[in-house]
């Protein structure tokens, strides 16, 4: 079977102009992620790995080397070279990320949060609340939280509430950053069977664990990074 | 002016209608424009008249230019024909214009020069009125820029008069504008129609005669040509609606003088300090008693 | 997405002007002011797309040109060269080849603008409710009752009490006649919107509620709009897309997510950086 993303030979340097410095973030990077399977990004801390997620994503713009997504058409598109309109559809329609952190607005209610990107879609608001509801009860959340806005949350709820966001339109590709990282073993549990629940509905995943065992559980293939040379030294072999 | 002054007939000075006759032409140029472009403002020279600008100058130059030996003339002043703006004009016509006659009867003119009302008569395709105007631009009142007013007017773009007459229903429940009540022309230009009555404002509609308006001060032109749609400006639900004469019974005020229930009345303080309804057309109501003592006579 | 906006080429220049205009301002040269002939190159070159339904954020300084652009679009500047075709459901507009009456229009039915001075967008001589009124007359709407119905309904969807409409918008406050501009601006339901530094100078409070009212109406009515601002947080908010001025020029342009995560150009990397 086809992957539903292949990237192939992925580096992300940034340049700093302020400080006159090129950092490496990640360097060739290979993977394939499988349609109903997870793929686990492993490897130390500065190995760029939340770096490849944000790159997929294009939160990151690549330094070089291809993402290639595949839709539901069998279309095939580099999401590195892919127009900024394209990339804006892909998110809306395709592909999810939840991250660590929330972004969302200051001032919206947990609930509409989270049925945001069904709304975006143009589902109606009754149904779309419904499936919000159901996903923040799945995973923990108290319902007296739901009417308020997730600013005032602690870490873990703003996490569920950020998974939930991220699970709820079943996007084809999901790309998972640390989506555990400070939840107790409780919801932890209840997150982990949830993901094993859309792999199953054929959702392709790219994700970062902070527990090795959740990878051993989770993961259909692992990759590990390792550190990119430092710019510095890079310059060094290039001119010896 | 002196009445017993007479004005030298033969000398290159004074031509007939005081006016040059250049200045005729271009007073008359300037009417063909008008006509052509039914509510524009068309501008003119406006020469120096031997009288106030405010006095009708714009209306006078218009009338003098298209005067002609045989043609009726009228002068009207609020409606009555001995007001003194409107003798002072009619000698200066009668002066200046020989072998041309003037009359107090609407049915006899030919050329009538009026300020502040139409006739009550209906006017036939074969008269002229002329009205004096103070102010010709309607969009003066929300626009101080004469280059966009001219810009407003092009594009028909009345939507700021329009957001004053909803100020006007917001504020009085109705719009209060009594005179000078913007008026649309065939579809397109709004005109300021002279310090006329709304009462009169219908009148311009459709009309059989050809309507002049004259602005000597701030020298425009404009006309509504013989059967011009004339709208005046109103919203669906809030129609344009003339001066209302009936009393606190309900009953539509009659003259005083001839009875007349269907003409605009100028309210009066008689003798005994009690308020009384007079026709202000005095032509209309002096027509009236004449026709009302032949019939007294008749009967009798 | 459809295509709304393509703007091809925009150039504004405020002066006399020079062949030498252009080599000598820009972010390279530090100036937007000609050596030359001392007139003052507000935008040069700038090309955009916009997709119905869109946020589009115009990114930068005072000087930047970022209003420029956006007034030139609205008609209330002409632009010294460029093109820009807006389409319009089967329609398609090439802006700056139409006359005045076609232009007047497009601004009536087509476009909304709010402005950051509200005397620009507002006539203070009227009510709150004339102001809005005086848009729908402009599209020929000629009933009162159903001009003040939505009229009404208008400022109470852009949470303006509706017992102050009939007072005039000099008496309100900052945020409220802001409020009052969204809502002229909206009349007409243009399915294109210009905001110009929409919530500068207002109490944070009263910007963020601003700013929560245009994403509603956004999700609401899928209207697209274009958002000035120098505020990276009106752009977090408020864009998907942004673009990046510096005299004149567009420097960069990206997903906004992109520019304030991963900036490409020093001077987008240096606002970013100030702004944290």
């Amino acid at each position: 079977m086809q992957p539903v993303l292949k990237v192939e030979a992925l580096s992300k340097q940034f340049q700093l102009y302020e400080q006159g410095k090129l950092i490496p973030s990640c360097a060739d990077v290979h993977l394939e992620v499988q349609a109903g399977a997870l793929t686990a990004l492993i490897g130390p801390t500065g190995a760029g790995k939340s770096s490849v997620l944000k790159c997929i994503h294009r939160t990151y713009l690549p330094t070089s080397g291809r993402m290639l997504y595949r839709d539901r058409d069998n279309h095939v598109t580099d999401l590195a070279l892919a127009s900024e309109h394209r990339i804006l559809e892909l998110r809306h329609s395709d592909i999810g990320f939840v991250t660590q952190f929330l972004h969302c607005l200051p001032r919206k209610a947990a609930l509409d949060v989270v049925a945001e990107p069904l709304l975006a879609r143009g589902e109606g608001a009754g149904g779309a609340r419904e499936r919000a509801a159901e996903l923040l009860a799945l995973l923990n959340v108290p319902e007296r939280l739901w009417g308020v806005p997730p600013a005032t949350f602690s870490g873990g709820e703003k996490q569920r509430v950020n998974l939930a966001r991220g699970l709820i339109a079943r996007p084809r590709l999901l790309l998972l950053d640390e989506p555990t990282a400070s939840l107790d073993p409780a919801t932890t549990g209840r997150v982990v069977d949830l993901i094993e629940r859309i792999k199953a509905e054929g959702v392709a995943m790219l994700a970062i664990f902070h527990q090795p065992e959740l990878v051993n559980r989770l993961a259909d293939r692992v990759v590990e990074l390792t550190p990119p040379v430092a710019a510095t030294e890079l310059l060094e072999t290039c001119t010896s | 002016m002196n009445p017993g002054y007479e004005l030298p007939q033969n000398e290159a000075g004074y031509s007939f209608g005081f006016l040059d006759e250049y200045a005729k032409r271009e007073v008359r140029r300037t009417v063909l424009k008008a006509i052509c472009i039914p509510g524009y403002q068309t501008p003119y020279a406006s020469r120096e008249m031997p009288m106030g600008r405010g006095f009708g100058t714009g209306g006078l130059q218009v009338t003098l230019s298209l005067v002609g030996p045989g043609d009726t003339v009228k002068v009207i002043d609020q409606g009555a024909d001995d007001s003194v703006n409107a003798v002072n004009l009619r000698k200066f016509i009668e002066l200046t214009c020989p072998h041309v006659d003037t009359t107090e009867h609407t049915r006899d003119a030919t050329l009538i020069q009026s300020r502040h009302r139409v006739p009550e008569m209906p006017l036939t395709e074969a008269q002229v009125l002329v009205l004096q105007v103070p102010y010709p631009d309607p969009l003066v009142v929300v626009e101080p820029s004469e280059a966009r007013r001219k810009t407003m007017h092009g594009e028909g773009d009345y939507s700021r008069l329009l957001t004053k007459l909803y100020e006007d229903i917001v504020q009085f429940d109705e719009i209060t504008i009594s005179h000078r009540y913007p008026t649309r022309i065939n579809g397109h230009y709004v005109i300021d129609p002279s310090p006329i009555p709304r009462y009169d404002v219908p009148q311009l509609h459709q009309n059989r005669a050809l309507i002049l308006l004259g602005a000597g001060r701030e020298k425009k032109i404009y006309a509504v040509p013989p059967y011009s749609q004339a709208d005046p400006l109103a919203f669906d639900d809030v129609p344009f609606r003339t001066e209302d004469f009936t009393d606190e019974y309900g009953r539509r005020r009659a003259c005083a003088r001839c009875g007349a229930i269907d003409s605009f009345l100028d309210e009066l303080i008689d003798d005994d300090g009690a308020r009384i309804w007079q026709c202000s057309d005095s032509d209309y109501c002096n027509e009236r008693l004449a026709a009302a003592g032949k019939q007294e006579v008749a009967r009798a | 997405m459809n295509q709304m906006l393509e703007v091809r080429n925009l150039s504004k220049i405020h002066g006399r002007g020079c062949p030498r205009c252009f080599d000598s301002t820009g972010p390279d040269m530090d100036t937007n002011i000609c050596a030359h002939c001392g007139s003052v190159v507000a935008a040069h070159g700038v090309s955009f797309d916009l997709r119905a339904g869109e946020i589009l954020g115009i990114m930068g300084e005072s000087g930047s040109g970022k209003s420029t652009l956006v007034k030139t679009l609205f008609f209330d500047e002409t632009p010294t060269v460029g093109e820009v075709l807006f389409f319009d459901g089967e329609r398609q507009w090439d802006l700056f080849a139409l006359n005045a009456a076609e232009q007047r229009w497009l601004r009536n039915h087509r476009f909304g603008m709010v402005y950051q001075n509200p005397h620009l967008g507002l006539n203070f001589k009227v009510s709150a409710g004339g102001n809005i009124a005086e848009r729908l007359l402009m599209s020929d709407l000629s009933h009162y009752g159903e001009i003040r119905e939505r009229a009404r309904r208008l400022l109470a969807r852009t949470e303006v009490l509706p017992e102050r409409m009939d007072e005039s918008p000099k008496k309100f406050s900052g945020g409220m006649q802001q409020r009052v501009q969204i809502a002229k601006a909206l009349a007409t339901q243009p399915p294109l919107l210009f905001l110009d530094e929409v919530t500068t100078g207002l109490d944070l409070s009263v910007q963020a509620r601003i700013l929560d009212l245009i994403l509603e109406i956004q999700q609401e009515l899928g209207t697209a709009m274009i958002v000035v601002t120098h505020d990276l947080g009106v752009i977090r908010l408020l864009a998907g897309r942004t673009i990046v001025m510096k005299y004149g020029r567009v420097i960069e342009s990206g997903l906004t997510d992109q520019i304030l995560e991963d900036p490409q150009h020093a001077y987008t990397q240096r606002l970013v950086a100030s702004s944290l």
